[in-house]
């Protein structure tokens, strides 16, 4: 008996955090959705479904999961490259631990300094302009931003560059977690490089890679920092929850922000079971 | 006031959470108590980060030195707006704040002390039916604005032009002979930043109308030719249009275009009179001549003559849920009437019968007349409301931003086909609101 209790007890503090700032939250996001509450009235009118309908009905509120795509196609770019350096760095590359802090450093800036630093980059004769034209493509800058046709690849640009560093970093830990002994195996059979990496490494890695893609099509649905702080969503780069926000703080209708919160939940939670579906997550064995 | 109008908040999605999270502050409408001593310690909310350690506290001083046994704390907030509406939910606000714009007019009786009928306070002081309701007056402003062009005449003057444009066409006529003739920008939009877009929508003296705020919600198509928001809306397109602007507005900077309009890089921002002493203060620290800037009129006439709007810019309220309200009141009044507050701002003092500041003296001569505008009274709210639901917003920068990108040609759709869209979505909100 004292025991059952025990194990309560030593889980409570952790459970309080998750229910206090998780569960309890996401809760209240789920009743607002149903009021037209502008997050300030002292009376919450309830709309029934009305929020849920307008977000479906009303092109402007879905409309702006097309920008996600950017973000999606950008992703795949992200994990290759993740992929690529993971494989590299794995095995003994030269200043390999220089290299690994050099592609995991942007993950560690803040968000919103990223977008400041791009911000400069992406400016007329700003940094980018700069070594085109040292390159000797001076005539291939733009308007990174105020072109409308490639500020959506600049910005998905910003956000590859910010979270390789992490795809790359969740690699290179499964990379490492595969048995020294099976290489050396391989080699003696005659296998390459290639073969290394196609029949040891990607098995090997397989539910890393299954994560990765989880995560960017979670990630490119909600992305907000960097157009956010970039352009504020203007020039058609205002992704779902971009708009999201301004419904919510700038048209205080935190009633349908909350619908279009929950909606995006809803459609993450639903790729994922299908994700998890199409690619059944068997316990990997090399051995 | 350069700052102040930073509404967007940074880390804002996580704010969502906390904003749900707390709905506390709830209170009953009763009558106001100011009754008790004025002593002991309050705190004052402010939206001026960069007063708060420096001039703000000299006014506490002088405040104790007439009432002695008081302390005012300064409490700034650097993203007033966002913050300070969380705040209010939860119910600890100070005991003086300046009103967030988020609280809509009915819902003042909720958060904030009635100062007095507007009736008797009209008499007193200048904007007090801004932030009124029922006839009962809930803040006062603490320093008004005129709203219109901040120019450099030195570079207007270049290309030949020393009187304010007349109509919008020779508005348009003189940003164009700047931009052959000087290697100025004729008209910088802020685009980025965003708020400097929403002064657009602070030209509805223009037809000299003093019912505008009155019928404006009533008009299912503002847009439409010959209206306010055609108007200004479309000369903001037409300069846009006439490639008059900064050649990429994504990548804009507001506290860096304060020295490029200083310097004559630029030749006019359409802001608030607020702005002036920043820019001849911008001038000065580039090392150009702070007389050049001047502050113009919107291009329109009106029987001849050049209107303006002028209106109360922040308003400060006592709490509710203050516990010092005597003090508090006696602090707001005192600040309102004898600090000089306004007067060190160059804005307009609250209080009637106080001088204008320099610079408005000057915009005055110009021939201009300064209006203000009523708030709407039988339809009061009402625009709040139609802005919500069409998501259209008049006092922001979000669809005057996609009007900028039609113009540059960089979203799909012209003048007309825009125009037609915000009449429709206004309209379709309109009729819900004021049926």
């Amino acid at each position: 008996m004292t025991r059952r209790y025990a194990a309560w007890l030593y889980l409570a503090p952790a459970l309080a955090l998750l229910i206090t700032f998780t569960y309890v939250p996401v809760a209240n996001m789920v009743v607002y959705s149903f009021t037209s509450w502008d997050g300030l009235d002292v009376t919450m009118d309830p709309v029934g479904l009305d929020n849920y309908v307008r977000v479906f009905t009303d092109e402007r509120y879905w409309r702006v999961f097309l920008i996600s795509g950017y973000y999606f196609v950008a992703s795949f770019a992200q994990i290759a490259i993740a992929l690529y350096f993971a494989v590299i760095l794995s095995f003994n590359t030269r200043f390999r631990n220089l290299f690994k802090g050099i592609l995991f450093f942007p993950y560690l800036l803040n968000g919103v300094a990223v977008g400041f630093v791009f911000l400069y980059l992406f400016q007329p004769d700003g940094t980018l302009d700069t070594v085109l034209r040292w390159a000797g493509l001076g005539d291939q800058t733009h308007y990174w931003l105020g072109d409308p046709d490639i500020a959506n690849i600049s910005l998905a640009g910003t956000s590859v560059w910010r979270f390789t560093g992490l795809s790359f970093v969740l690699f290179l830990g499964a990379i490492q977690s595969i048995p020294g002994e099976i290489y050396e195996a391989a080699e003696i059979d005659g296998a390459g490089d290639w073969h290394k990496f196609r029949h040891i490494i990607v098995p090997g890695i397989r539910r890393i890679i299954s994560l990765s893609f989880i995560l960017a099509i979670s990630g490119s649905l909600s992305v907000f920092e960097i157009p956010f702080i970039m352009t504020g969503g203007a020039n058609g780069t205002r992704t779902f929850v971009v708009q999201a926000y301004e419904t919510a703080f700038q048209f205080r209708q935190i009633g349908l922000a909350s619908a279009m919160a929950v909606v995006l939940l809803l459609i993450v939670l639903l790729i994922t079971w299908i994700q998890r579906r199409l690619v059944p997550d068997e316990e990997v064995t090399l051995s | 006031m350069a700052d102040r109008r930073t509404f967007i908040g940074i880390g804002a999605a996580a704010v969502l959470a906390l904003v749900t999270g707390c709905t506390g502050g709830a209170t009953e409408e009763g009558p106001a108590d100011f009754s008790g001593e004025v002593t002991g310690a309050i705190t004052v909310l402010t939206n001026r980060t960069d007063l708060a350690t420096t001039a703000l506290p000299e006014y506490a001083k002088k405040f104790a030195a007439k009432y002695p046994g008081t302390t005012v704390t300064f409490e700034p907030v650097t993203n007033y707006e966002g913050d300070v509406t969380t705040q209010l939910s939860s119910g600890e606000y100070g005991d003086v704040l300046l009103i967030p714009n988020t609280v809509a007019v009915d819902q003042l009786g909720q958060f904030f002390e009635p100062l007095g009928t507007t009736a008797d306070l009209k008499a007193k002081y200048r904007f007090v039916d801004e932030k009124a309701y029922d006839g009962q007056v809930y803040g006062l402003s603490i320093g008004g604005v005129a709203n219109g062009f901040v120019v450099n005449t030195k570079v207007w003057a270049q290309a030949g032009i020393t009187a304010p444009p007349k109509t919008p066409e020779e508005f348009v006529a003189g940003l164009s002979l700047i931009d052959t003739k000087t290697p100025a920008i004729p008209f910088y939009t802020n685009y980025k930043d965003g708020w400097p877009l929403s002064f657009w929508n602070s030209q509805r003296a223009i037809f000299a109308k003093a019912d505008a705020n009155e019928t404006f919600p009533a008009d299912a198509s503002p847009w439409q030719p010959g209206k306010v928001q055609y108007v200004t809306d479309g000369l903001l397109f037409d300069i846009v249009k006439n490639k008059l602007t900064e050649p990429d507005p994504l990548t804009t900077n507001w506290e860096g275009s304060k020295p490029m309009l200083g310097t004559g890089k630029v030749a006019s921002m359409l802001l608030g009179s607020w702005a002036i002493p920043q820019m001849k203060d911008a001038a000065t620290a580039a090392g150009a001549n702070p007389d050049d800037i001047a502050f113009w009129p919107f291009p329109w006439q009106t029987g001849g003559k050049f209107h303006t709007r002028i209106e109360g810019d922040y308003k400060a309220a006592v709490s509710k849920t203050s516990e010092n309200k005597a003090t508090a009141k006696a602090w707001l009044e005192w600040f309102v009437n004898e600090s000089g507050f306004s007067a060190d701002q160059q804005a307009i003092p609250p209080a009637i019968g106080q001088e204008l500041p320099a610079a408005l003296e000057d915009f005055q001569a110009t021939g201009v007349e300064l209006m203000e505008l009523p708030a709407a009274a039988a339809n009061s709210g009402k625009e709040d409301q139609i802005i919500k639901s069409s998501e259209i917003d008049l006092a922001g920068n979000i669809y005057r931003q996609k009007l900028v990108d039609i113009a540059r040609g960089a979203a799909k759709g012209d003048k007309e086909s825009y125009f037609a869209e915000l009449n429709k979505r206004w309209g379709e909100a309109q009729s819900q609101v004021m049926k």
